[in-house]
């Protein structure tokens, strides 16, 4: 029994959600493999464990956590793929997994380990057979396959076989078969998976600037800590099905910088700075040190005092580093 | 409904495409439809022309024109949707069309459609050609053609829906190469494919007309081969009628348990 309500104001609503596996289980050895043929032991996975957010028209957010964490599970429930154990979500107004006829028009999942294109034949005819689908009529479709093949610079592309395209191409041309239909909620699973640092950045470019044209409201989980900077205002992180901070990626990233990164030019390597801070490394006469983050101010106003420095920055550490960190936190 | 038709019309053009991507595998699928119906066929010839040239009501041109039309009949009817299926659901390639606005469904019927029309036509030169070589022995009558057609029909829309059906297994358990290998080898038998039924023992015979399989091959190749009095052909075709609406509701049925313990694993 779930129970129903609407909020006023966000696309998104989450509540309580949760989604609860029974998963078979099974030791190593022969004998537990035979066991395993009479009795098979079954084993409660609590994929997702009550969770609760909202995200407003428009917004982009980060929902990140490691592998196992649950992300893909709670984008499946909210593309209406899986039924929650306990707990109710709505999306643009309409539960998911009730799966209303109107509801698929507006809403697409992008999985970047999956595929949707008709893997032998040119992604033309998948885009084809989606503007049939989902009823797009034929000049706005001519519009919106123009502008996505400008804005992901899928030209060549769509003739070629998709078995023949890279990973990056093809991903480039799932991304295009799964909003030529303007999903106003865009749900992204690792979208840029496995793709170059230039396919990256391309791709991260055009999340952008589709969320921008039409004011698109995207959730999108990745591990590529660059996405989620360049694209995320704000991160919704889970763990081991728990929901463990939703706000600005700022505020998580202030959270759990314990430390700061000071890089110093001197004239040479041969200085000990250890009284200064951890000293991570020194190349041609410049040093990085790692220093306590509320000792920063102090340590930068002591090192140009004793020494001769032709260079100073302070630095954040990166953001893989302290989302890391975060994680490690958490598990303890 | 207009839309529904273009999207027939659009998945067929997809299978078309698909279907010309791997030419030398279409010839040798083809190839392999012709072979089976074929060895059957000079099997129970040589038998025939062994035992005085009949074996039962069935003598051996007409046992080329039986298996000559049981081929064809088994390619209007065959579908591929049990391998198909556990392919897209372990791949979790399903999923994508669950999202869709439109019951998947639709999309396997067109395919299934297009792929007969491409490989129907070729078939039937074969065929023609090999009733020649074999000198088969056919007389048809209008009334046999008339209810030919409907009951051809019919067996394409059971066999697809109990197929379909069966299909669905693939929702509980991922690994159904086993179920797909036992319905098969079950279809080989009772569905006429082996021997004209007639010829099988009284109990095989009995479990033939309980169970939908022979109704969607046997009935339809000895209705045209001219083996059934009106009476029986009528009465074959209200089967086949209740068949539809029994395997309409299962696949419905199926369907909804399914995609309801798909949602609730996942892939």
């Amino acid at each position: 029994m779930f129970v129903v309500f609407r909020n006023s104001g966000a696309i998104i609503h989450i509540q309580g959600l949760s989604k609860t596996y029974m998963v078979n289980q099974q030791e190593a050895g022969t004998s537990a493999t035979v066991q395993g043929i009479f009795h098979r032991k079954k084993i409660e996975v609590h994929a997702v464990d009550d969770i609760s957010f909202n995200m407003a028209s428009g917004e982009i957010v980060g929902f990140l956590g490691p592998n196992g964490a649950g992300k893909t599970t709670t984008l499946k429930m909210l593309s209406g793929l899986l039924y929650p154990t306990k707990g109710t979500a709505t999306v643009l107004g309409h539960i998911p997994w009730r799966r209303e006829k109107s509801f698929p028009r507006q809403i697409t999942l992008v999985m970047g380990q999956r595929n949707q294109l008709i893997w032998d034949i040119p992604p033309i005819h998948s885009f084809e057979l989606n503007r049939v689908i989902y009823r797009i009529p034929r000049d706005d479709y001519q519009r919106i396959l123009k502008e996505l093949t400008e804005l992901l610079e899928l030209g060549p592309l769509l003739t070629k076989p998709v078995r023949n395209l890279s990973l990056g191409e093809r991903m480039k041309c799932e991304i295009a078969a799964a909003l030529l239909h303007r999903p106003q909620v865009v749900f992204l699973d690792e979208p840029t998976i496995g793709l170059d640092v230039t396919m990256q950045r391309r791709i991260r470019a055009f999340i952008a600037e589709y969320n921008k044209r039409f004011d698109a409201t995207v959730l999108m989980t990745s591990h590529y800590m660059a996405d989620v900077e360049a694209l995320c205002k704000r991160v919704v992180v889970i763990h081991h099905g728990h929901l463990l901070f939703d706000g600005e990626l700022a505020l998580l990233l202030q959270k759990f910088t314990s430390h700061k990164t000071i890089v110093i030019q001197l004239g040479e390597c041969q200085v000990d700075l250890n009284t200064y801070g951890e000293v991570l490394s020194c190349e041609d006469g410049r040093y990085t040190l790692r220093v306590p983050k509320a000792e920063t101010a102090r340590i930068t106003e002591r090192l140009l005092a004793d020494l001769p420095v032709v260079d100073l920055l302070v630095e954040d550490p990166p953001i893989e580093e302290v989302i890391d960190r975060a994680f490690a936190e958490w598990n303890k | 409904m207009r839309s529904l038709f273009q999207l027939y019309l659009q998945q067929s053009k997809t299978t078309f495409a698909s279907m010309f991507q791997y030419r030398a595998a279409l010839l040798i699928w083809m190839i392999g439809q012709v072979l089976e119906p074929l060895i059957f066929l000079i099997v129970w010839s040589t038998v025939s022309n062994g035992n005085g040239g009949s074996v039962g009501t069935y003598t051996t041109g007409a046992f080329v024109s039986y298996f000559l039309i049981l081929m064809l009949v088994n390619q209007f009817t065959y579908t591929w949707l049990m391998w198909d299926y556990e392919w897209r659901i372990r791949e979790g390639i399903l999923s994508f069309a669950l999202l869709k606005p439109v019951h998947p469904i639709h999309s396997f019927v067109a395919d299934n459609i297009m792929s007969k029309a491409i490989q129907l036509p070729v078939l039937t030169v074969i065929a023609v050609a090999l009733a020649f070589a074999f000198h088969a022995s056919l007389a048809v009558t209008p009334w046999v053609v008339l209810l030919f057609i409907p009951a051809l029909v019919l067996a394409f829309g059971v066999r697809f829906l109990l197929e379909w059906t069966l299909a669905q297994a693939a929702f509980w358990t991922t690994r159904v190469s086993s179920i797909n290998q036992l319905y098969f080898l079950l279809l080989l038998l009772l569905s006429g494919q082996i021997a004209p039924l007639s010829l099988l023992p009284h109990s095989v015979q009995i479990a033939a007309k309980i169970l939908p399989l022979y109704w969607t091959v046997g009935f339809p190749t000895e209705l045209l081969l001219g083996k059934l009095t009106l009476s029986v052909a009528v009465f074959g075709i209200g089967v086949q009628i209740a068949w539809l609406i029994i395997t309409l509701f299962l696949a419905r049925l199926v369907w909804k348990f399914g995609t309801r313990a798909y949602s609730a694993v996942g892939q």
